[in-house]
């Protein structure tokens, strides 16, 4: 049986579609990456599946039951660690964990063991009886994930579970995440706009942009997919020396449009990014073909696609384009529609 | 099906987020004090018109005030779910699998709780300065009345809550909703003084047959008999409780 199971899920806010039909599944066992640049709807799906909101319309089956016909079942079979911190700042980490194990109805012979363990696993037995208004972002996050998965769900929801935290933390972070995998059944459905990220821990990834998945697959087939290495090259020239060169290269070596992409620069130094089979072979031929053409090669990188690649070959622009700007641009506006 | 385990789990939080919270202790006690403190000394020995002459102007005051640090108690105990949005707590409390219900009755447990505190808190302190607290039978009475108040204006602090999309408009609430409904429950002053027009406002305020209530139960001088006034409150109590819940219910998490 499927962990998530979604099909044709709909969210509009007004007169904006936050997510657009949508349909994946998780199976379980598995880590899902639900990988996508800010505002994309990776939240208000999570959301959804998470029994918060209603969808607009779509099915969507998690953990077995069905999302807003058995809401209950779905609450109790699932542990959600949202993007913004949501604990009691005026309690202790300890007492944060045993209002969430009397919530989910924990029998109390076994809460203390429970908390017990899930403080060791994410490493905060020292600071478990200080209020969590003194803990730092990582201490947060990290005592949210012991949180849940106190109750032992089916599928844990990680929110952008590395959103603001330094490089350390969040590698820290990842291996918690890595270490839940061997322990056995559980699903983990995460969100992230890290690259790396979703490269690291999922085992298959959805690229979902603008509320609509673009791609799904294992990381390695999604840059397996764009077939062989990308050559990545800062040129400088003429426009028209670019056409020369650019019809040079469609001509000797057969890339497909998508698969060739200049970039211009303020700085005069312009990119050339190709996609092709075998790319170390082709660098002579194509520094050659750009010498007799009158364009000058200022330096150049060959190096198999990363997500990164995938991300842009798919949605046509790069992942970070859209800065904090468009995401609290987003928030706003769907706060706005709300009221 | 109500969740005992839920409610009681949202109770000990509630009490202890109060307890923690010195300045809210002191806070909620110093000004119910003082109105007692200035207005209770400035107007011992004048006769105000209403109260009846074996009854002091003090011990007219101490229910009245009660029913103060009540109102203004759980007003902000309905509201603070806002508080919870706001800082995100919410949303840990509404993906548990713990009925709407419950979580509404933790709340109001844990504002009945405090309001019992601040209640006693005053007793006490009034007992110091000459206050005949009486016995069991009437602070059970008492008792009765002060949760009664708090349940009807936790609900109401829930409907505003439900309202409100962030915390900007809680001192609004603050002075254009509890100063006026404690202006007119006959808290300070007997409301037969107020023009008629006016008085019909006092009539449809809950605080007014709580602190009706109180008053008969503490001095034997009030309007209604207590058990009238208990009716009355409990009805109002049902009503606004059901609506605060409905609106809760219907209110977006995130």
């Amino acid at each position: 049986m499927r962990a998530i199971n979604v099909s044709g899920l709909t969210k509009r806010f007004g007169r904006v579609t936050a997510v657009n039909r949508i349909s994946f599944y998780v199976e379980e066992g598995e880590v899902f990456g639900l990988l996508g640049p800010n505002g994309a709807g990776k939240t208000t799906t999570i959301n959804m599946l998470a029994t918060l909101i209603n969808p607009t319309s779509g099915h969507a089956e998690v953990a077995g039951a069905v999302i807003g016909r058995d809401n209950y079942k779905v609450r109790k079979r699932i542990g959600i660690v949202f993007q913004d911190p949501t604990l009691d700042n005026k309690l202790t980490g300890r007492e944060n964990l045993h209002l969430h194990a009397m919530l989910y109805g924990l029998k109390r012979g076994i809460i203390k063991e429970r908390i017990r363990k899930v403080l060791k696993l994410i490493e905060l037995e020292g600071k478990a009886d200080m209020l969590v208004g003194n803990y730092s972002g990582g201490m947060k996050r990290r005592l949210e994930i012991a949180r849940g998965l106190m109750h032992k769900p089916r599928v844990l929801f990680l929110d952008e579970p590395t959103l603001g935290l330094d490089a350390q933390t969040r590698r820290r972070i990842w291996e918690y995440i890595k270490s839940l995998k061997q322990e056995g059944m559980l699903s983990v459905i995460l969100t992230t706009h890290y690259m790396e990220e979703a490269d690291y821990l999922a085992d298959r990834v959805a690229i979902i942009d603008n509320g609509k998945i673009v791609a799904i697959d294992t990381p390695a087939n999604l840059k397996k997919s764009l077939g062989g290495d990308i050559i990545q090259l800062y040129i400088r020239g003429s426009e028209k020396s670019y056409r020369g060169l650019i019809h040079k290269i469609n001509d000797r070596i057969k890339v497909k449009k998508t698969d060739l992409r200049l970039a211009r620069t303020q700085t005069g130094e312009d990119e050339l990014l190709i996609t092709v089979e075998g790319g170390n072979d082709k660098v002579p031929l194509i520094i050659s073909m750009a010498e007799r053409e009158g364009v000058r090669v200022v330096s150049l990188d060959i190096h198999t696609p990363s997500l990164e690649d995938v991300f842009l070959h798919f949605t046509g622009r790069n992942i970070r384009e859209d800065g904090a700007d468009g995401y609290e641009r987003n928030r706003e506006f769907i706060k706005r529609m709300r009221r | 099906m109500i969740n005992l385990t839920a409610v009681y789990v949202l109770w000990l939080r509630e009490t202890k987020r109060f307890l923690r919270s010195k300045s809210r202790v002191v806070g909620s006690l110093a000004m119910p004090l003082m109105f007692l403190l200035f207005l209770g000394l400035g107007f011992r020995g004048m006769a105000v018109p209403g109260v009846s002459g074996g009854t002091g102007y003090l011990d007219f005051l101490l229910p009245g005030i009660l029913g103060m640090s009540v109102i203004f108690t759980s007003m902000i105990a309905g509201i603070s779910v806002l508080w919870d949005r706001e800082f995100g707590f919410l949303k840990e409390i509404m993906v548990a699998p713990v009925d709407r219900t419950s979580i509404i009755l933790g709340r109001i447990a844990g504002g009945c709780t405090t309001a019992i505190i601040q209640a006693a808190s005053i007793m006490v302190i009034a007992a110091f300065t000459g206050f005949h607290l009486g016995g069991v039978l009437s602070i059970i009475y008492e008792s009765a009345f002060i949760i009664a108040i708090a349940v009807a204006f936790i609900g109401l602090g829930l409907i505003f809550a439900s309202q409100m999309s962030d915390i900007q408009g809680f001192n609004l609430i603050i002075n254009l909703v509890i100063f006026p409904l404690f202006f007119l429950s006959g808290a300070l002053f007997p409301i037969s003084n107020l023009p008629g027009w006016l008085r019909v406002f006092s009539y449809l305020d809950p605080l007014t047959y709580g602190i009706d209530g109180l008053r008969g139960v503490m001095t034997n001088s009030s309007m209604m008999a207590a058990g009238a006034d208990m009716l009355v409150l409990i009805a109002f109590a049902a009503v606004i409780v059901v609506t605060g819940a409905y609106l809760f219910e219907k209110s977006n998490v995130v």
